[in-house]
């Protein structure tokens, strides 16, 4: 009986608990200028996913927005740039884990790029995010359909 | 008989007034910068503004060589932006909220034209494309 117990709490272990580690919840974006100018072209990625340096890189680079001008009235774009920065991936206070294992010299410009969106990719192959509903990685809603408002569960649960 | 005539006038240009599309605020905004830009300036041309629309241009960035790839040939259609997003229809007939507020306008141009043409457009081009598009 004993034995039958441990294996049962062994096995629930073993289904339960990758389940939960695979879902993710995050603060819902507030920042009014954010919500209202990212979203013009796309989902309002949370900014806990790049380090300061990265959203501050992406800002100031706006004018070449990944081959397409978002340029942003220098107000707006500062007021952007502050919030993000103060709730990016490595900012005082901020719990998040998007940061580990980059290298302080790098400044990923996409968070695809980031070793923890890869690892936690990693067994899709590349092709299904070309597909024609999806687009690209950058389309998280396709997959996770709470993304925007900052709930990401594995597919299908 | 003279009161009457007052009267009908009176009547007439309300009647223009309630008729004013909401587009020609911008319209009018454009039209006086193209006036201030070419002293020859002789009002927007639809046809110019579709044209500039289908066309495919160089000199701006490599993925964005033309209106139509976001905005898709259809303008009641809606368009999809390179991130996967929908974007509401360019044509005023599909979409009355198109070129209502300058600001916008005046955002999306200095944004777009530079993409697509790598330059910012004119006001004599901005007009024209507006002038298509609340025909549409």
């Amino acid at each position: 009986m004993k034995k039958i117990v441990l294996t049962a709490l062994i096995g629930s272990a073993f289904f339960a608990i990758p389940a939960l580690a695979e879902s993710e919840r995050y603060a819902p974006i507030t920042h009014e200028a954010t919500l209202k100018e990212c979203s013009a072209c796309h989902m309002v990625y949370q900014p806990e996913m790049l380090p300061a340096r990265s959203w501050e890189s992406l800002i100031t680079g706006l004018s070449d927005h990944f081959g397409e001008s978002a340029a942003l009235d220098a107000t707006v774009a500062d007021d952007i740039k502050a919030y993000l920065v103060a709730n990016a991936a490595d900012a005082p206070g901020v719990k998040s884990r998007w940061a580990k294992g980059i290298a302080k010299t790098d400044t990923p410009l996409r968070i695809s790029e980031t070793p923890r969106f890869i690892r936690a990719h990693g067994e899709i192959n590349p092709a299904a995010f070309k597909r024609k509903d999806i687009g690209s990685a950058a389309n998280c809603a396709a997959c996770h359909t709470g993304a925007d408002k900052g709930l990401y569960t594995e597919p299908g649960e | 008989m003279r009161r009457l005539m007052l009267a009908a006038c009176a009547l007439v240009a309300l009647a223009a007034a309630s008729h004013a599309a909401p587009q020609d605020a911008v319209i009018a905004a454009l039209e006086a910068q193209a006036k201030s830009a070419d002293a020859g300036f002789k009002g927007f041309t639809a046809e110019n503004g579709k044209a500039l629309f289908m066309a495919t241009h160089q000199g701006g960035k490599p993925d964005t060589p033309s209106c139509t790839i976001c905005h898709t040939k259809i303008p009641a259609n809606s368009g999809k932006t390179r991130a996967g997003k929908a974007i509401d229809p360019m044509a005023v007939s599909a979409n009355p909220q198109r070129f209502t507020d300058l600001a916008k306008v005046e955002k999306w141009f200095g944004r777009n034209c530079n993409s697509v043409l790598g330059r910012d457009c004119t006001p004599q081009e901005k007009g024209d494309f507006v002038t298509w598009l609340t025909s549409q």
